[in-house]
């Protein structure tokens, strides 16, 4: 009996600094039940609701135009949006992890505001700018330009949101790998194209590539600062989420669940890539 | 700071490009806000503010997210704690769940959540039966945005637990405290500060939200409608001042936020001597 209680221990470092099995399960528990009623069982819904009348139901929802030309715009908005905030969020990692400079953790903090700053003012604050009273708003419409309720606007309204996610997963991972590598590169004669390629980009490519994905998981589901600029026209300028929208407004269950889970999808892949290209303790 | 920094290259145009796409894209809009506020005049901004409609949403907005916070402090902390000190089947697709608010699309949350706790939804049904309203009243606005701000508290403590030295409780255990006095006061004074971050972070996420809250809000003047939803149906009217002046407001709110997260970290940092 007694070498079965001290094998059962073995595993654990010290008893003394672990909590009985009762209360470690007791823990382990309320966290599994928590989270299963907060991020499994919606998840769960949403393929039940899409697949309520099975799979003809299913592929019938993707089988209209306003719901097609959704998804083409969104991924017109992402293949905008996500290169831009790539390259931004590679120098921003860059002179933020490998400088010191004044000001710095003004900017770091700054770069993390637009997580933080209602997606309903990041669509406004374009409105105020572009829209018809905006501050530019008569000079646009003497030249004939469509910012707001067009292209431009989600486009801007998008790359505000998302600003924050490849700048946000780099720079603590370039500071946490520091900069030997790169130093012995320049040294050695390399010029800073051939350090950035060769030395520095192997060394983050995991981190960056999650970065772009869940920069373009963001970009494709932003709803609040969307639908401030896009004025919901149907056919024109409503992306996917927005198109959600109306199709649930509309009582279209199945239609609107069905799109949701192409997004939902998308969410996992995020989520397992992030697991793939993180060590087990990473968090970004 | 040290010479070597200087062999590396590229500062002048990764600062410069940082600095201007910032300045472009989030900084010049954002002031915006406080123009358009200014413009409508003193009188207009007060006539918003004290609006009965306005406080009531902004009330209901830094209320609902204040207690998604508390809740998320709590969970937030079990759930970090569990993933970090136990070792348990599951635990890795459990760690990767946590960040499924980061990708799943607010709207998407929304219907998803609105048809649990709707009154003939899974959760939703069970509730009515003991006469508890989830959708459509403030229960659900708190619930979508627990939702929303989970990860913020989780992904703030785990790298505090794991950087936590063992020495403390070795020491405690050795001087004769139970485990139950360790956790209370060793473990949890040194995690407190983290915890209060991570929360404020949940907070100044929850406080803006929108697309998750939109649809199982309900979205009922002076009860159900939130401070982001009010913006809008501003900006719909053309009343673009007012809908500014509550857009400063609340953007100031997501400034002290920062600050305040900012300044826990830093007391977090002195305390576990990190």
């Amino acid at each position: 009996m007694a070498a079965i209680i001290l094998h059962q221990h073995r595993s654990r470092p010290r008893k003394a600094t672990s909590e009985s099995p009762f209360s470690r399960w007791l823990i382990i528990g309320i966290a599994v039940v928590f989270m299963a009623l907060m991020f499994v069982l919606p998840l769960v819904v949403i393929f039940q609701e899409a697949f309520r009348k099975g799979w003809e139901g299913y592929m019938e929802a993707f089988d209209d135009r306003a719901t097609t030309h959704a998804i083409w715009l969104t991924l017109q908005v992402a293949a905008i949006t996500v290169p831009l905030n790539t390259l931004f969020g590679l120098a921003a990692a860059w002179c933020v992890s490998r400088f010191q400079f004044r000001g710095k953790r003004l900017l770091t903090a700054l770069i993390e505001l637009p997580l933080w700053v209602s997606p309903v003012i990041a669509g406004m604050v374009y409105v105020l700018l572009f829209g018809a009273q905006g501050l530019f708003g008569p000079s646009l419409k003497e030249h004939s330009i469509k910012i707001i309720f067009a292209l431009p606007g989600i486009v801007l309204s998008t790359i505000f949101v998302t600003f924050t996610f490849v700048a946000r997963v780099l720079a603590p991972q370039m500071e946490a790998q520091g900069q030997a590598e790169e130093e012995a590169a320049m040294t050695l004669g390399a010029n800073g194209w051939q350090m950035f390629w060769r030395v520095t980009l192997p060394k983050i490519k995991w981190g960056l590539l999650y970065g772009i994905i869940l920069c373009n998981a963001r970009s494709m589901g932003e709803f609040g600062a969307v639908s401030v600029v896009s004025g919901h026209i149907r056919n024109k300028t409503n992306t996917v989420p927005l198109h959600i929208e109306v199709l649930y407004n509309e009582y279209q269950f199945v239609p609107a669940f069905a799109v949701a889970s192409v997004l939902a999808l998308l969410a996992l892949v995020t989520l397992i890539l992030k697991t793939l290209t993180t060590t087990p303790r990473g968090a970004a | 700071m040290s010479r070597p920094r200087h062999v590396l290259p590229g500062f002048r145009l990764s600062l410069g490009f940082t600095v201007t796409y910032l300045s472009l894209l989030v900084l010049f809009p954002l002031s915006m806000l406080a123009w358009k506020a200014a413009s409508g005049g003193w009188p207009h901004v007060i006539e918003t503010l004290t609006h009965v409609r306005v406080i009531a949403s902004l009330k209901l907005s830094f209320g609902t997210a204040f207690v998604a916070a508390l809740v998320n402090g709590v969970f937030g902390l079990l759930t970090a704690w569990a993933l970090e000190r136990y070792a348990f089947p599951g635990r890795r697709l459990l760690d990767a769940m946590v960040d499924l608010p980061f990708a799943l699309p607010t709207a998407v949350a929304g219907i998803a959540l609105v048809t649990l706790y709707a009154p003939n939804g899974w959760i939703g049904s069970f509730l009515a039966q003991h006469d508890i309203k989830a959708a459509y009243a403030p229960l659900g606005i708190t619930i979508a945005l627990t939702f929303v701000g989970f990860p913020f508290v989780v992904r703030t403590l785990q790298p505090v637990i794991a950087d936590l030295s063992m020495d403390v409780e070795e020491a405690a255990a050795c001087l004769g405290a139970n485990r139950w006095q360790t956790l209370t006061r060793v473990v949890f004074p040194a995690l407190l500060p983290s915890t209060l971050a991570g929360m404020t972070l949940a907070f100044g996420r929850a406080v803006g939200e929108y697309g998750s809250v939109v649809f199982i809000s309900g979205n009922l003047p002076f009860k159900t409608e939130i401070a982001p939803l009010l913006i809008t149906m501003r900006l719909e009217e053309y009343d673009y001042a007012g809908a500014a002046t509550i857009g400063v407001v609340m953007l100031a709110a997501s400034f002290a936020i920062l600050l305040i997260s900012n300044l826990l970290t830093n007391w977090s940092r002195s305390r576990t001597g990190r």
